[in-house]
């Protein structure tokens, strides 16, 4: 019993239709606590629609989803803010849920735009309001994180720190995690199961059993399965958020 | 000092600026103003209503608001035209059909322009109870689904995937727009409604870096609008609901000041 209670949300041949065309179909995972599931795939194999399907926000689904948190943190692939609205960062990370000032700082403190607390959210780079939305994200001390793309956008030292945190954000917070990458090298360090999509689940399982797949290596060329060779080294330093080196 | 009318006015047109205040930010923010305008149009037909089943104005009013913007969803969802073109037909036909029902009504003698535009004489004390309760109610309701409101305005799917109900929150949201026509109809007119909505709010983006700062400026310019018009119609004798509307603009024009003085700053 004690694996039902820890799971989260959980999609039953789940798929969706949209002008009479599947964006996707047939889609079967579990998402639970402390755990990070990842989606990969192509371009238009449906990662996306697969996390909006677990969200709940596409209504006339094929199949079924359960979802068992209501607590839930969500960064959108693609996000359009309408600047006709006066919001500062602070305002945005109120958007949902009241959350206590200590908890806004420590998360944008995390994320490492601290300093853009009071800034007007449209006079942010690409990057910042990424970092800003992974932080909007986090201070709510989800169960579920559904990151879509997380770090899109963000510079490349910025990006490892930010993997890492999510990594640290689902230890201490044994909160589930959904995450689309199209960054084959975290998915395959960082993650417990891994889903190749294309517009069907292609393959699953642990980031080892997908790269030994046939069909993920004709997805992603042979390429793709050497990564995890390439993880086989060590660092000896990390990088914390804002770039800085640190030796461990 | 003053005509007892000229009270009832004051203090009808300030129960008026404290529910537009709030509501006309998030027209502005939505971008409703057409919505707004095509609710006020369906205005009219409300009022033929009232005068042919001796009914309450702002109920009836209320009441065909309502209809019409259920109408309003169920084309979108059943017809492929724009938003704007459907506005467009409901605005307009329910205001020819307001005034074809007029034509009708020989029997009573409508006051055409102050229907249009307001007028202050005919606010009763009967309508400063509708205001200030309907007021009440309107305000209270906008707090309690402030949350997902504001939240699916600046992103729908943030709001759903968060668990808001955003659908809910709009839908009460219009059944606000339409009360808040039904309670200021009288004192603005139909033509103005969505003026007295929309530019205040429009003045206080113009200085509020933050949505509550934004309702707040919003409310206070729809305030002064209403003292300065009302004053201001008093002594030169003009229609109360463009005087109104007028200082508002004035306002507006103020505001812009500010908008410069910070692009300076900020080079």
């Amino acid at each position: 019993m004690s694996s039902e209670n820890s799971t989260l949300v959980k999609l039953n041949n789940a798929g969706f239709k949209q002008n009479d065309k599947w964006l996707v179909e047939g889609v079967s995972l579990t998402v639970e606590k402390g755990k990070i599931v990842t989606l990969i795939g192509p371009n238009g194999s449906g990662k996306s629609t697969t996390a909006k399907i677990a969200l709940g926000i596409y209504k006339n689904i094929e199949g079924s989803v359960e979802k068992y948190t209501n607590k839930v943190g969500y960064v959108p692939q693609k996000i359009s803010i309408d600047w006709t609205l006066p919001l500062r960062v602070y305002d945005f990370m109120l958007l949902t849920e009241n959350i206590k000032d200590e908890a806004i700082d420590e998360a944008l403190t995390l994320t490492g735009v601290i300093h853009l607390k009071n800034k007007n959210l449209g006079n942010l780079s690409g990057g910042e309001f990424q970092r800003v939305l992974i932080a909007r994200a986090i201070s709510k001390k989800p169960e579920l994180l559904v990151l879509d793309e997380p770090v899109q956008g963000v510079d490349y030292t910025g990006e490892i720190a930010l993997y890492e945190l999510i990594k640290r954000i689902s230890d201490t917070l044994n909160c589930g995690i959904l995450l689309i990458s199209h960054d084959l090298h975290t998915v395959m360090t960082a993650t417990d199961h891994v889903v190749c999509l294309n517009g069907h689940v292609c393959c699953s399982g642990s980031p080892m059993d997908v790269a030994k797949n046939n069909e993920y290596k004709s997805l992603f060329g042979e390429q793709a399965s050497q990564i995890l060779s390439v993880y086989e080294h060590k660092h000896d330093h990390v990088h914390s958020d804002e770039g800085e080196i640190k030796k461990n | 000092m003053f005509d007892d009318f000229f009270i009832r006015a004051l203090f009808a047109g300030i129960g008026i600026a404290f529910v537009t205040g709030p509501l006309g930010c998030f027209v502005v923010w939505r971008r409703l103003s057409y919505f707004g305008d095509t609710l006020a149009h369906s205005a009219l037909l409300g009022v033929t209503m009232a005068y042919t089943l001796d009914l309450n104005i702002a109920i009836s009013v209320f009441l065909i608001s309502s209809v019409i913007a259920l109408i309003l969803i169920q084309l979108q969802k059943k017809t492929n035209l724009p938003g704007d073109a459907l506005l467009g037909l409901l605005a307009h036909s329910s205001l020819a059909v307001g005034l074809v029902v007029i034509g009708f009504l020989t029997f009573i003698r409508f006051d055409i322009m102050g229907l249009l535009f307001g007028d202050i004489l005919a606010v009763t004390t009967d309508d400063l109870l509708i205001i200030w309760t309907g007021g009440a109610v309107i305000l209270l309701v906008l707090k309690l689904i402030w949350k997902p409101l504001f939240a699916s305005t600046v992103n729908y799917e943030l709001a759903e995937a968060e668990g808001l109900n955003p659908d809910r929150a709009k839908a009460i949201f219009t059944i606000l727009m339409a009360a808040v026509i039904a309670i200021s109809i009288k004192m603005v007119g139909l033509l103005l409604i969505t003026g007295m909505l929309i530019i205040p709010a429009a003045m206080a983006r113009n200085i509020s870096d933050s949505p509550q700062k934004m309702v707040i400026f919003s409310i206070i310019g729809g305030l002064l609008s209403v003292v300065l018009g009302l004053y201001s119609s008093l002594e030169f004798n003009t229609p109360s609901g463009p005087s109104i509307i007028a200082a508002s603009l004035v306002l507006f024009i103020l505001s812009l000041f500010k908008i410069k003085q910070s692009i300076k700053l900020k080079n």
